[in-house]
């Protein structure tokens, strides 16, 4: 891509593809684990006045090893009604999802995993793949809280899935792009009023599509206020009432890899992704500094969404439903028509 | 394999990978995790009691009606995405024919908004 030294660039096919693949689990798995440790573990202990984990590591920083190897003792239990096939493949489908997801998320000037023109776009194709994985693992449960929780989410999720695709299209009309880096690359080369000291941020022109996409990715992540899929007070676990041991825990790791990536993608979108004002974004060294950047930006994002959850009682279902389609739907559209407006006017 | 088209592949390979890493720790509990079904352990859990009826229960009409709204719009939005990518080259043109679009689809939902479809039972 950039006349920089590109190492990258010149081996072959299949050992990009290694080290993308390494560099792809590290950035599900790690972001993951950081953000269960950092916010659900801490951030919500100090919400509620308590420590959180303390005994595994220096600060319970180990917590996170021993709720895996617990998870991998515990037995596997497949309810005698359920459709086997379609129950043990849900974790499978939900999992896949999110690594299909991070696919299009960039850390650099030459650390993408891909770089298509269909970018933003793919990325809001590939995301409504978990809504599958929730119904299947909803109907082949065969459970009466499952099937419940698999419904709500599906409704929920396919409710919310409008107002975070339509937000998007006000970001594609003012770069004039899908691609992922072409977005960052116009965030950083814009201006605001003619200074182009911080590039252009789209959080400041798209604000409302900001407001708009970040409330239906905490829908899309159902978390509170939009967990009524899991709502345990109700539907015991939702979806994920039947599971246990590792495949309830593999839902659990797509739940949190899935809010880092998505994150991740609205950093893009609004935050500028990983450029940083002052520095040439084809220089090299972005490639070191951007994941860094975009770390920083994903936990400043989640801390908001966790704090959301922690703050927030649950929706109910109508409501739910008359905010999504009576409110953001149509926000979203009038955002799309300004934004167009304004694009051609100047 | 044109870049195109391995950029592609690569994408494949992801969910290929996603795939792998639920299998590779589904078969580490499998070596470690007990294996002790009985009749009990394996009913559905209906808060203790014993489950009756049907396990796939009638669900409500409701979640349908939303569906099929939301294909519509989800059609909407891929016609979108390329007119956004492109505006600067349609200008006037394109935005008076991307307002007809939206206004018709507005028209849509404001017709299910008044017959009470977006209302929740």
């Amino acid at each position: 891509m950039s006349a920089s030294l590109n190492i990258i660039g010149e081996l072959a096919y299949w050992q990009q593809t290694g080290i993308r693949v390494g560099a792809g689990l590290a950035a599900v798995l790690l972001i993951a684990g950081t953000l269960v440790y950092l916010h659900l573990f801490k951030l919500v202990s100090f919400m509620q006045s308590r420590l959180g984990p303390m005994e595994a590591g220096p600060f319970g920083s180990l917590q996170l090893l021993a709720e895996v190897g617990k998870f991998l003792q515990k037995e596997d239990i497949f309810p005698r009604k359920a459709d086997r096939f379609v129950f043990a493949a849900a974790p499978f489908v939900v999992l896949m999802s999110t690594f299909l997801l991070v696919v299009v998320v960039p850390g650099g000037p030459d650390a993408w995993f891909i770089d298509t023109e269909l970018g933003i776009y793919l990325a809001m194709a590939v995301s409504s793949i978990s809504v599958i994985g929730i119904l299947m693992a909803g109907w082949g449960s065969a459970s009466k809280y499952s099937m419940l929780g698999g419904l709500r989410a599906t409704g929920q999720l396919i409710a919310y899935e409008l107002p975070l695709i339509l937000a998007v299209i006000g970001v594609v009309i003012q770069a004039g792009t899908m691609n992922m880096q072409g977005i960052v690359f116009a965030q950083a080369e814009g201006s605001i009023f003619g200074w182009d000291g911080i590039g252009n941020p789209y959080i400041l022109t798209q604000g409302v599509a900001f407001l708009i996409f970040m409330i239906a990715m905490q829908a899309e992540l159902t978390q509170a206020p939009f967990d009524m899929p899991i709502a345990e007070s109700e539907l015991v676990s939702g979806y994920m009432t039947e599971y246990s041991g590792m495949r309830f825990l593999l839902f659990f790791i797509g739940e949190f890899a899935t809010a880092g990536v998505f994150s991740a993608v609205a950093a893009v979108l609004f935050l500028g992704g990983w450029y940083i004002p002052g520095i040439d974004p084809n220089d090299n060294i972005m490639n070191v500094l951007g994941p860094l950047v975009m770390l920083v930006k994903i936990v400043g994002l989640t801390f908001v969404v966790f704090w959301a959850r922690f703050t927030f009682p649950r929706f109910r279902e109508d409501q739910l439903q008359k905010l999504a389609w009576k409110v953001l739907i149509p926000l979203a559209l009038a955002n799309i028509v300004v934004t167009g407006i304004l694009k051609v006017a100047f | 394999m044109s870049d195109y088209l391995r950029s592609y592949l690569t994408v494949g390979i992801f969910g290929l990978v996603g795939v792998a890493l639920v299998g590779v720790f589904l078969g580490l509990g499998r070596i470690l995790r007990p294996d002790h079904p009985n009749l009990a352990k394996n009913e559905a859990y209906e808060s203790g009691v014993e489950p009756t009826g049907d396990m796939w229960s009638q669900a409500n009409i409701r979640y349908y009606v939303f569906a099929l709204l939301f294909v519509m719009f989800d059609v909407e939005a891929v016609f979108i995405f390329p007119w956004a990518a492109r505006l600067e080259a349609y200008e006037v043109f394109g935005l008076i024919e991307m307002a007809i679009f939206i206004f018709i689809l507005l028209l849509g939902l404001i017709y299910a908004w008044r017959k009470g479809v977006l209302k929740w039972v």
